[in-house]
Protein backbone atom coordinates (compact mmCIF):
# COMPACT_ATOMS: atom_id res chain seq x y z
CA UNK A 1 0.00 0.00 0.00
CA UNK A 2 1.45 3.37 -0.84
CA UNK A 3 1.24 5.78 2.30
CA UNK A 4 -1.24 8.71 2.19
CA UNK A 5 -0.31 11.89 3.72
CA UNK A 6 -3.44 14.06 3.71
CA UNK A 7 -2.49 17.45 4.60
CA UNK A 8 -5.29 19.47 6.66
CA UNK A 9 -6.80 22.19 4.92
CA UNK A 10 -6.08 25.61 6.87
CA UNK A 11 -9.31 26.18 8.30
CA UNK A 12 -11.11 29.09 6.37
CA UNK A 13 -12.92 31.04 8.98
CA UNK A 14 -13.98 34.38 9.16
CA UNK A 15 -10.95 36.44 8.84
CA UNK A 16 -9.82 34.45 5.71
CA UNK A 17 -12.72 34.54 4.35
CA UNK A 18 -13.75 38.21 4.79
CA UNK A 19 -10.68 38.64 2.40
CA UNK A 20 -9.05 42.07 3.49
CA UNK A 21 -6.78 41.17 6.09
CA UNK A 22 -5.37 38.65 3.85
CA UNK A 23 -5.34 40.89 1.35
CA UNK A 24 -3.44 43.34 3.16
CA UNK A 25 -0.96 40.57 3.80
CA UNK A 26 -0.26 40.46 0.46
CA UNK A 27 0.24 43.90 -0.27
CA UNK A 28 2.41 44.32 2.30
CA UNK A 29 4.87 41.37 0.80
CA UNK A 30 4.43 43.59 -2.73
CA UNK A 31 5.03 47.10 -1.23
CA UNK A 32 8.21 45.54 0.31
CA UNK A 33 9.40 44.46 -2.74
CA UNK A 34 8.69 47.41 -4.79
CA UNK A 35 10.17 49.94 -1.99
CA UNK A 36 13.57 47.61 -1.46
CA UNK A 37 13.67 47.37 -5.37
CA UNK A 38 12.54 51.02 -6.08
CA UNK A 39 15.60 52.35 -3.51
CA UNK A 40 18.26 49.80 -3.08
CA UNK A 41 17.71 47.32 -6.10
CA UNK A 42 18.75 44.76 -3.33
CA UNK A 43 16.19 41.74 -4.55
CA UNK A 44 16.96 42.27 -8.13
CA UNK A 45 17.96 38.85 -10.09
CA UNK A 46 18.34 39.87 -13.57
CA UNK A 47 21.02 40.22 -15.12
CA UNK A 48 21.68 42.55 -18.30
CA UNK A 49 22.48 40.05 -21.11
CA UNK A 50 24.47 41.33 -23.87
CA UNK A 51 26.43 43.95 -21.62
CA UNK A 52 26.79 41.53 -18.46
CA UNK A 53 27.43 38.13 -19.14
CA UNK A 54 28.08 35.54 -16.31
CA UNK A 55 31.41 33.62 -15.56
CA UNK A 56 31.38 30.03 -16.95
CA UNK A 57 32.12 27.67 -14.46
CA UNK A 58 36.06 26.87 -14.38
CA UNK A 59 35.04 23.22 -15.95
CA UNK A 60 33.16 24.44 -18.35
CA UNK A 61 33.55 22.31 -21.62
CA UNK A 62 33.74 24.57 -24.49
CA UNK A 63 34.92 24.11 -28.42
CA UNK A 64 37.95 22.07 -28.81
CA UNK A 65 41.92 23.63 -28.85
CA UNK A 66 44.64 21.51 -30.06
CA UNK A 67 48.24 22.39 -28.03
CA UNK A 68 51.25 23.04 -28.92
CA UNK A 69 54.70 21.72 -28.46
CA UNK A 70 57.58 24.56 -27.30
CA UNK A 71 58.54 24.58 -30.88
CA UNK A 72 55.06 25.41 -32.05
CA UNK A 73 54.38 22.19 -33.86
CA UNK A 74 51.07 20.01 -32.88
CA UNK A 75 51.22 18.32 -29.88
CA UNK A 76 48.66 15.36 -31.28
CA UNK A 77 50.59 11.96 -32.77
CA UNK A 78 47.57 11.06 -34.54
CA UNK A 79 46.85 8.16 -32.19
CA UNK A 80 43.29 8.01 -32.58
CA UNK A 81 42.36 7.31 -29.43
CA UNK A 82 40.18 10.28 -29.34
CA UNK A 83 38.57 9.69 -32.22
CA UNK A 84 37.76 5.88 -30.86
CA UNK A 85 36.31 7.14 -27.68
CA UNK A 86 34.28 10.03 -29.14
CA UNK A 87 30.27 8.42 -28.88
CA UNK A 88 29.15 10.88 -31.23
CA UNK A 89 31.91 10.11 -33.41
CA UNK A 90 32.95 13.19 -34.53
CA UNK A 91 36.20 13.26 -34.92
CA UNK A 92 38.37 12.63 -37.72
CA UNK A 93 41.56 12.01 -38.57
CA UNK A 94 44.25 11.91 -41.44
CA UNK A 95 47.77 10.60 -40.18
CA UNK A 96 50.72 11.29 -41.78
CA UNK A 97 54.67 10.82 -41.05
CA UNK A 98 56.82 13.14 -39.59
CA UNK A 99 60.24 14.65 -40.99
CA UNK A 100 62.32 15.67 -37.81
CA UNK A 101 61.38 13.12 -35.52
CA UNK A 102 60.36 8.92 -35.87
CA UNK A 103 56.53 10.32 -34.90
CA UNK A 104 53.31 10.35 -36.55
CA UNK A 105 51.21 13.79 -37.07
CA UNK A 106 47.79 15.01 -38.27
CA UNK A 107 47.15 15.71 -41.44
CA UNK A 108 44.00 17.08 -41.24
CA UNK A 109 41.86 16.84 -37.36
CA UNK A 110 38.33 17.38 -37.83
CA UNK A 111 36.02 18.45 -35.41
CA UNK A 112 31.93 18.18 -36.51
CA UNK A 113 30.58 20.59 -34.45
CA UNK A 114 27.09 19.73 -35.19
CA UNK A 115 27.54 15.66 -34.26
CA UNK A 116 29.82 16.75 -31.40
CA UNK A 117 27.96 16.52 -27.74
CA UNK A 118 31.09 18.27 -25.64
CA UNK A 119 31.48 15.50 -23.27
CA UNK A 120 35.04 15.73 -22.82
CA UNK A 121 36.08 11.79 -23.57
CA UNK A 122 38.22 13.02 -25.96
CA UNK A 123 40.62 14.97 -23.49
CA UNK A 124 40.32 12.47 -21.00
CA UNK A 125 41.20 9.77 -23.65
CA UNK A 126 44.49 11.63 -25.25
CA UNK A 127 47.60 10.52 -23.75
CA UNK A 128 49.64 13.41 -25.13
CA UNK A 129 47.74 16.25 -23.70
CA UNK A 130 46.99 17.35 -27.18
CA UNK A 131 43.21 17.97 -27.32
CA UNK A 132 41.43 20.14 -24.43
CA UNK A 133 38.13 21.23 -24.35
CA UNK A 134 38.63 24.24 -21.69
CA UNK A 135 38.89 27.09 -24.42
CA UNK A 136 35.80 28.85 -22.81
CA UNK A 137 34.56 29.40 -26.75
CA UNK A 138 31.03 28.68 -27.07
CA UNK A 139 29.70 26.77 -29.63
CA UNK A 140 28.66 29.71 -31.63
CA UNK A 141 25.87 28.54 -34.79
CA UNK A 142 26.61 28.89 -38.18
CA UNK A 143 24.71 29.07 -41.38
CA UNK A 144 26.47 26.02 -43.24
CA UNK A 145 26.96 22.49 -42.54
CA UNK A 146 30.39 23.04 -43.77
CA UNK A 147 31.38 26.26 -41.27
CA UNK A 148 30.53 23.65 -38.29
CA UNK A 149 33.40 21.68 -39.92
CA UNK A 150 36.30 22.88 -37.68
CA UNK A 151 39.48 21.73 -39.27
CA UNK A 152 43.06 21.48 -37.59
CA UNK A 153 43.92 25.63 -38.36
CA UNK A 154 41.01 26.53 -36.27
CA UNK A 155 41.46 24.31 -33.54
CA UNK A 156 45.36 25.56 -33.48
CA UNK A 157 43.78 28.67 -33.21
CA UNK A 158 42.68 28.54 -29.72
CA UNK A 159 45.37 26.35 -28.73
CA UNK A 160 48.86 27.29 -26.45
CA UNK A 161 51.79 25.97 -25.30
CA UNK A 162 51.49 22.58 -22.99
CA UNK A 163 54.20 21.71 -20.80
CA UNK A 164 53.46 18.32 -19.83
CA UNK A 165 56.15 16.03 -21.38
CA UNK A 166 55.46 14.51 -24.62
CA UNK A 167 53.89 10.93 -24.42
CA UNK A 168 51.77 11.68 -21.07
CA UNK A 169 54.26 10.16 -18.27
CA UNK A 170 53.45 11.78 -14.37
CA UNK A 171 56.38 12.76 -12.84
CA UNK B 1 -17.84 87.10 -21.22
CA UNK B 2 -18.94 84.41 -23.86
CA UNK B 3 -15.33 84.10 -25.85
CA UNK B 4 -13.28 84.33 -22.75
CA UNK B 5 -15.28 81.40 -21.04
CA UNK B 6 -15.15 79.31 -24.44
CA UNK B 7 -11.42 80.19 -24.22
CA UNK B 8 -11.07 79.11 -20.48
CA UNK B 9 -13.38 75.87 -21.02
CA UNK B 10 -10.97 74.86 -23.86
CA UNK B 11 -7.92 75.99 -21.66
CA UNK B 12 -8.75 73.44 -19.18
CA UNK B 13 -9.53 70.62 -21.16
CA UNK B 14 -6.31 71.21 -22.55
CA UNK B 15 -4.59 70.90 -19.63
CA UNK B 16 -6.65 68.84 -17.61
CA UNK B 17 -7.95 66.16 -20.10
CA UNK B 18 -5.29 66.32 -22.54
CA UNK B 19 -2.11 67.04 -21.18
CA UNK B 20 -2.20 65.82 -17.44
CA UNK B 21 -4.51 62.45 -17.69
CA UNK B 22 -4.01 61.39 -21.22
CA UNK B 23 0.11 61.59 -20.43
CA UNK B 24 -0.14 60.38 -17.15
CA UNK B 25 -2.43 57.49 -18.72
CA UNK B 26 1.00 57.13 -21.56
CA UNK B 27 2.97 56.94 -18.68
CA UNK B 28 0.67 54.50 -16.64
CA UNK B 29 1.72 52.14 -19.41
CA UNK B 30 5.20 52.59 -18.19
CA UNK B 31 4.87 52.38 -14.71
CA UNK B 32 2.59 48.92 -15.34
CA UNK B 33 4.82 46.93 -16.48
CA UNK B 34 7.97 48.84 -14.51
CA UNK B 35 6.37 48.27 -10.76
CA UNK B 36 4.76 44.87 -11.77
CA UNK B 37 8.78 44.13 -12.25
CA UNK B 38 10.26 45.23 -9.71
CA UNK B 39 7.64 43.75 -7.43
CA UNK B 40 8.88 40.68 -8.52
CA UNK B 41 12.04 41.18 -8.82
CA UNK B 42 12.80 41.96 -12.36
CA UNK B 43 14.75 45.20 -14.12
CA UNK B 44 11.55 45.57 -16.50
CA UNK B 45 11.52 47.66 -19.59
CA UNK B 46 14.71 49.59 -20.06
CA UNK B 47 16.30 49.23 -24.07
CA UNK B 48 13.82 51.86 -25.90
CA UNK B 49 17.08 54.42 -26.28
CA UNK B 50 16.77 58.01 -28.22
CA UNK B 51 20.74 58.78 -28.96
CA UNK B 52 21.69 56.80 -26.30
CA UNK B 53 19.55 57.98 -23.43
CA UNK B 54 17.38 55.28 -21.90
CA UNK B 55 15.68 57.00 -19.33
CA UNK B 56 14.75 54.09 -17.41
CA UNK B 57 12.56 52.49 -20.08
CA UNK B 58 10.67 55.64 -20.15
CA UNK B 59 10.60 55.86 -24.13
CA UNK B 60 8.66 52.28 -24.28
CA UNK B 61 4.95 54.04 -24.53
CA UNK B 62 6.86 56.44 -27.48
CA UNK B 63 7.46 53.04 -29.21
CA UNK B 64 4.39 51.91 -28.60
CA UNK B 65 2.67 54.24 -29.93
CA UNK B 66 5.04 54.41 -32.86
CA UNK B 67 4.34 50.79 -33.66
CA UNK B 68 0.17 50.93 -32.73
CA UNK B 69 0.34 53.83 -35.27
CA UNK B 70 2.20 51.98 -38.19
CA UNK B 71 1.09 48.63 -37.72
CA UNK B 72 -1.76 47.08 -39.90
CA UNK B 73 -5.35 47.82 -38.64
CA UNK B 74 -6.42 44.08 -39.00
CA UNK B 75 -10.75 43.26 -38.92
CA UNK B 76 -11.09 39.63 -39.33
CA UNK B 77 -13.92 37.98 -42.13
CA UNK B 78 -17.33 38.19 -41.13
CA UNK B 79 -16.91 41.88 -38.78
CA UNK B 80 -19.36 44.09 -38.52
CA UNK B 81 -17.10 47.06 -40.29
CA UNK B 82 -18.58 49.71 -39.38
CA UNK B 83 -19.12 48.88 -35.24
CA UNK B 84 -15.61 47.53 -35.53
CA UNK B 85 -14.06 50.57 -35.89
CA UNK B 86 -16.58 52.42 -33.65
CA UNK B 87 -16.17 50.48 -30.34
CA UNK B 88 -12.66 51.39 -29.65
CA UNK B 89 -14.24 55.34 -29.56
CA UNK B 90 -17.16 54.17 -27.82
CA UNK B 91 -14.57 52.99 -25.13
CA UNK B 92 -12.54 56.09 -24.96
CA UNK B 93 -14.94 59.02 -24.95
CA UNK B 94 -16.91 58.24 -22.09
CA UNK B 95 -14.56 58.13 -19.72
CA UNK B 96 -13.12 61.15 -21.13
CA UNK B 97 -15.85 63.02 -20.43
CA UNK B 98 -16.04 61.59 -17.09
CA UNK B 99 -13.26 64.33 -16.33
CA UNK B 100 -14.98 67.40 -17.05
CA UNK B 101 -17.23 67.47 -13.55
CA UNK B 102 -14.12 66.26 -11.27
CA UNK B 103 -13.00 69.69 -9.93
CA UNK B 104 -8.80 69.80 -9.43
CA UNK B 105 -8.42 73.10 -7.89
CA UNK B 106 -10.83 75.45 -5.96
CA UNK B 107 -12.79 78.21 -7.32
CA UNK B 108 -13.20 77.97 -11.32
CA UNK B 109 -10.89 74.88 -11.67
CA UNK B 110 -13.45 72.52 -13.09
CA UNK B 111 -14.46 71.95 -16.77
CA UNK B 112 -17.73 72.26 -16.01
CA UNK B 113 -19.48 72.87 -12.56
CA UNK B 114 -22.65 70.32 -12.97
CA UNK B 115 -24.87 70.21 -10.17
CA UNK B 116 -25.63 66.70 -10.59
CA UNK B 117 -22.22 65.65 -10.94
CA UNK B 118 -21.51 62.70 -9.62
CA UNK B 119 -24.70 61.13 -11.21
CA UNK B 120 -23.09 62.44 -14.27
CA UNK B 121 -19.79 60.18 -13.95
CA UNK B 122 -22.61 57.34 -13.28
CA UNK B 123 -24.21 58.00 -16.26
CA UNK B 124 -21.55 58.43 -18.22
CA UNK B 125 -19.59 55.77 -17.16
CA UNK B 126 -22.68 53.82 -18.05
CA UNK B 127 -21.65 54.20 -21.48
CA UNK B 128 -18.42 52.58 -21.28
CA UNK B 129 -20.44 49.33 -21.83
CA UNK B 130 -20.87 49.76 -25.02
CA UNK B 131 -17.80 49.68 -26.37
CA UNK B 132 -17.29 46.41 -24.81
CA UNK B 133 -19.98 44.64 -26.04
CA UNK B 134 -19.91 46.47 -29.31
CA UNK B 135 -16.52 45.27 -29.60
CA UNK B 136 -17.01 42.03 -28.90
CA UNK B 137 -20.11 41.97 -30.84
CA UNK B 138 -18.74 43.40 -34.14
CA UNK B 139 -15.76 40.79 -34.24
CA UNK B 140 -17.64 37.79 -34.97
CA UNK B 141 -15.65 35.73 -32.81
CA UNK B 142 -16.24 33.74 -29.87
CA UNK B 143 -13.54 34.26 -27.48
CA UNK B 144 -14.40 38.04 -28.13
CA UNK B 145 -18.32 37.92 -27.78
CA UNK B 146 -17.17 35.87 -24.35
CA UNK B 147 -15.13 38.26 -22.81
CA UNK B 148 -18.36 40.85 -23.78
CA UNK B 149 -20.59 39.24 -22.17
CA UNK B 150 -18.15 38.70 -18.89
CA UNK B 151 -17.75 42.38 -19.31
CA UNK B 152 -21.20 43.01 -19.49
CA UNK B 153 -22.63 41.26 -16.48
CA UNK B 154 -19.54 42.20 -14.72
CA UNK B 155 -19.77 46.17 -15.46
CA UNK B 156 -23.49 45.86 -14.82
CA UNK B 157 -23.60 44.08 -11.77
CA UNK B 158 -20.83 46.22 -9.94
CA UNK B 159 -22.48 49.89 -11.48
CA UNK B 160 -25.24 48.99 -8.69
CA UNK B 161 -22.79 48.36 -5.97
CA UNK B 162 -20.83 51.41 -7.08
CA UNK B 163 -23.49 53.80 -6.84
CA UNK B 164 -25.02 52.67 -3.78
CA UNK B 165 -21.30 53.26 -2.06
CA UNK B 166 -21.64 56.45 -2.57
CA UNK B 167 -25.22 57.44 -0.94
CA UNK B 168 -23.42 57.91 2.04
CA UNK B 169 -21.29 60.73 0.66
CA UNK B 170 -24.43 62.27 -0.36
CA UNK B 171 -26.24 61.87 2.86
CA UNK B 172 -23.24 62.94 4.65
CA UNK B 173 -22.21 66.01 2.83
CA UNK B 174 -26.05 66.60 1.16
CA UNK B 175 -25.20 66.79 -2.07
CA UNK B 176 -24.18 65.08 -5.09
CA UNK B 177 -22.17 68.13 -6.98
CA UNK B 178 -18.36 67.31 -6.84
CA UNK B 179 -17.73 70.71 -6.05
CA UNK B 180 -19.87 70.40 -3.11
CA UNK B 181 -18.80 67.78 -1.65
CA UNK B 182 -14.94 68.78 -2.08
CA UNK B 183 -16.02 72.06 -0.06
CA UNK B 184 -18.11 70.24 2.57
CA UNK B 185 -14.55 68.52 3.08
CA UNK B 186 -12.71 71.29 4.30
CA UNK B 187 -14.89 70.99 7.64
CA UNK B 188 -13.52 69.72 10.58
CA UNK B 189 -14.35 67.38 13.24
CA UNK B 190 -14.34 67.78 16.86
CA UNK B 191 -12.28 71.01 15.71
CA UNK B 192 -9.69 68.85 14.59
CA UNK B 193 -9.84 66.02 12.34
CA UNK B 194 -10.43 66.99 8.43
CA UNK B 195 -14.07 66.05 7.47
CA UNK B 196 -12.78 64.01 4.13
CA UNK B 197 -14.90 61.10 3.38
CA UNK B 198 -12.30 58.42 4.12
CA UNK B 199 -12.73 59.42 7.97
CA UNK B 200 -16.76 59.63 7.87
CA UNK B 201 -17.73 57.09 5.46
CA UNK B 202 -14.64 54.30 5.47
CA UNK B 203 -16.35 51.12 4.68
CA UNK B 204 -17.85 53.30 2.06
CA UNK B 205 -14.49 53.68 0.26
CA UNK B 206 -13.37 50.22 1.23
CA UNK B 207 -16.31 48.86 -1.21
CA UNK B 208 -15.87 51.86 -3.32
CA UNK B 209 -12.31 50.85 -4.25
CA UNK B 210 -13.17 47.30 -5.10
CA UNK B 211 -16.61 48.26 -7.24
CA UNK B 212 -14.74 50.77 -9.03
CA UNK B 213 -11.78 48.28 -10.01
CA UNK B 214 -14.02 45.42 -10.67
CA UNK B 215 -15.96 48.47 -13.15
CA UNK B 216 -12.35 48.97 -14.53
CA UNK B 217 -12.27 44.94 -15.39
CA UNK B 218 -8.81 44.91 -14.05
CA UNK B 219 -7.15 42.18 -11.88
CA UNK B 220 -8.55 40.57 -9.74
CA UNK B 221 -11.56 41.34 -11.58
CA UNK B 222 -9.83 40.92 -15.46
CA UNK B 223 -12.26 37.94 -16.10
CA UNK B 224 -13.53 39.92 -19.44
CA UNK B 225 -9.50 39.64 -20.51
CA UNK B 226 -8.22 36.87 -18.62
CA UNK B 227 -5.03 37.39 -20.75
CA UNK B 228 -4.75 32.85 -20.18
CA UNK B 229 -7.95 32.07 -21.47
CA UNK B 230 -9.74 34.01 -23.93
CA UNK B 231 -7.93 37.39 -24.36
CA UNK B 232 -11.69 39.10 -24.30
CA UNK B 233 -13.59 41.52 -25.79
CA UNK B 234 -10.47 43.14 -28.13
CA UNK B 235 -8.70 39.81 -28.52
CA UNK B 236 -9.72 40.58 -32.98
CA UNK B 237 -8.38 44.43 -32.65
CA UNK B 238 -4.78 44.86 -33.76
CA UNK B 239 -2.92 48.05 -33.83
CA UNK B 240 -4.37 51.67 -33.11
CA UNK B 241 -8.04 49.72 -32.21
CA UNK B 242 -6.45 48.11 -29.72
CA UNK B 243 -3.94 51.00 -27.97
CA UNK B 244 -7.52 52.93 -27.71
CA UNK B 245 -9.29 49.99 -25.65
CA UNK B 246 -5.66 49.66 -23.61
CA UNK B 247 -5.97 53.72 -23.12
CA UNK B 248 -9.67 53.81 -22.25
CA UNK B 249 -8.47 51.23 -19.58
CA UNK B 250 -5.80 53.24 -17.80
CA UNK B 251 -7.31 56.28 -18.05
CA UNK B 252 -9.91 54.77 -16.16
CA UNK B 253 -7.64 54.26 -13.58
CA UNK B 254 -7.34 57.78 -13.66
CA UNK B 255 -10.79 58.30 -13.74
CA UNK B 256 -11.20 56.49 -10.37
CA UNK B 257 -8.55 57.51 -8.86
CA UNK B 258 -9.96 61.50 -9.79
CA UNK B 259 -13.03 60.48 -8.14
CA UNK B 260 -11.95 58.37 -5.12
CA UNK B 261 -9.80 61.49 -4.31
CA UNK B 262 -12.59 64.00 -4.80
CA UNK B 263 -14.99 62.03 -2.57
CA UNK B 264 -12.89 60.29 -0.34
CA UNK B 265 -10.00 62.32 0.41
CA UNK B 266 -11.01 65.82 0.25
CA UNK B 267 -10.57 66.81 -3.71
CA UNK B 268 -8.11 69.59 -3.57
CA UNK B 269 -7.99 69.99 -0.31
CA UNK B 270 -5.12 70.53 2.15
CA UNK B 271 -5.97 69.64 5.64
CA UNK B 272 -5.78 72.77 7.91
CA UNK B 273 -5.30 75.52 4.72
CA UNK B 274 -7.18 77.64 2.90
CA UNK B 275 -11.02 75.30 3.44
CA UNK B 276 -12.54 78.02 1.13
CA UNK B 277 -10.04 77.91 -1.43
CA UNK B 278 -10.20 81.48 -2.07
CA UNK B 279 -7.01 82.30 -0.96
CA UNK B 280 -5.21 82.11 -4.53
CA UNK B 281 -2.03 82.74 -5.34
CA UNK B 282 0.79 80.19 -4.13
CA UNK B 283 -2.11 78.00 -2.18
CA UNK B 284 -3.71 77.91 -5.29
CA UNK B 285 -0.95 76.15 -6.96
CA UNK B 286 -0.65 73.89 -3.58
CA UNK B 287 -4.31 72.43 -3.74
CA UNK B 288 -4.10 71.86 -7.22
CA UNK B 289 -0.51 69.67 -6.61
CA UNK B 290 -1.68 68.05 -3.98
CA UNK B 291 -5.25 67.13 -6.19
CA UNK B 292 -2.50 65.29 -8.69
CA UNK B 293 -0.52 63.61 -5.96
CA UNK B 294 -3.33 62.46 -4.51
CA UNK B 295 -4.27 61.47 -7.90
CA UNK B 296 -0.64 59.64 -8.73
CA UNK B 297 -1.17 57.73 -4.96
CA UNK B 298 -4.45 56.34 -5.66
CA UNK B 299 -3.50 54.60 -9.24
CA UNK B 300 -0.15 54.14 -7.57
CA UNK B 301 -2.03 51.79 -4.92
CA UNK B 302 -4.88 50.66 -8.09
CA UNK B 303 -1.46 49.15 -9.37
CA UNK B 304 0.05 47.42 -6.00
CA UNK B 305 -3.47 45.98 -6.00
CA UNK B 306 -3.38 44.62 -9.14
CA UNK B 307 0.40 43.09 -9.06
CA UNK B 308 -0.52 41.44 -5.40
CA UNK B 309 -3.89 39.92 -6.17
CA UNK B 310 -4.70 37.09 -8.11
CA UNK B 311 -7.98 36.57 -10.57
CA UNK B 312 -11.18 35.08 -9.07
CA UNK B 313 -13.08 32.66 -10.70
CA UNK B 314 -16.09 33.97 -12.84
CA UNK B 315 -18.64 32.97 -10.24
CA UNK B 316 -16.79 34.26 -7.28
CA UNK B 317 -16.95 37.46 -9.26
CA UNK B 318 -20.78 37.36 -9.47
CA UNK B 319 -21.29 36.17 -6.19
CA UNK B 320 -18.94 39.26 -4.20
CA UNK B 321 -20.56 41.52 -6.16
CA UNK B 322 -24.39 40.49 -5.74
CA UNK B 323 -24.17 38.57 -2.09
CA UNK B 324 -21.26 40.75 -0.44
CA UNK B 325 -20.60 44.01 -1.81
CA UNK B 326 -24.30 44.90 -2.21
CA UNK B 327 -25.66 44.21 0.75
CA UNK B 328 -22.60 45.86 2.68
CA UNK B 329 -23.51 49.28 0.81
CA UNK B 330 -26.88 48.86 1.87
CA UNK B 331 -25.95 47.96 5.51
CA UNK B 332 -23.16 51.09 5.11
CA UNK B 333 -26.49 53.54 3.99
CA UNK B 334 -28.48 51.91 6.75
CA UNK B 335 -26.05 53.07 9.06
CA UNK B 336 -25.06 56.08 7.62
CA UNK B 337 -28.35 57.21 7.82
CA UNK B 338 -29.33 55.98 11.92
CA UNK B 339 -26.00 57.70 12.44
CA UNK B 340 -27.26 60.90 11.01
CA UNK B 341 -30.63 60.96 12.09
CA UNK B 342 -29.02 60.77 15.70
CA UNK B 343 -26.42 63.29 15.68
CA UNK B 344 -27.58 66.04 13.28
Amino acid sequence: MVKVKVVERPPADLVVQSWLPELWKGMKVSGRHFFVNLLTQKGIVTSQYPEVKRAYPPRFRGKHRLMRREDGSVRCVACFMCSTACPADCISIVAGQRDDENEKFPVTFEVDFIKCVFCGMCEEACPCDAIRLDSGVHRAPAYTRKEELNGKEDLLSLGSLSVARQGGEFK
Amino acid sequence: MTLTFVLLTLAKILGFILVFCVILAAILTWVERKMSSIIQDRIGPNRAEILGFRAFGLFHPIADMIKSFTKEEFVPAGASKTLFFLAPAFALVPTLCAFAVVPFGPGDLVISNLDSGMLFVFAIMGFGIYGVTLGGWASASNFAMLGALRGAAQMVSYEVSMGLNVVGIFAVFGSVSLTAIVGAQGHLLWGWLPMWGIVVQPLGFVLFLVAAMAENKRAPFDLPEGESEIIGYFVEYSAMGFATFMLSEFLEVIVIACIAATLFFGGWQIPWLDPTGTAGGWITVAQVAFFAFKVLFLCWFQMLIRWTVPRFRYDQVMSLGWKVLLPLSLANILATAVVLALVV
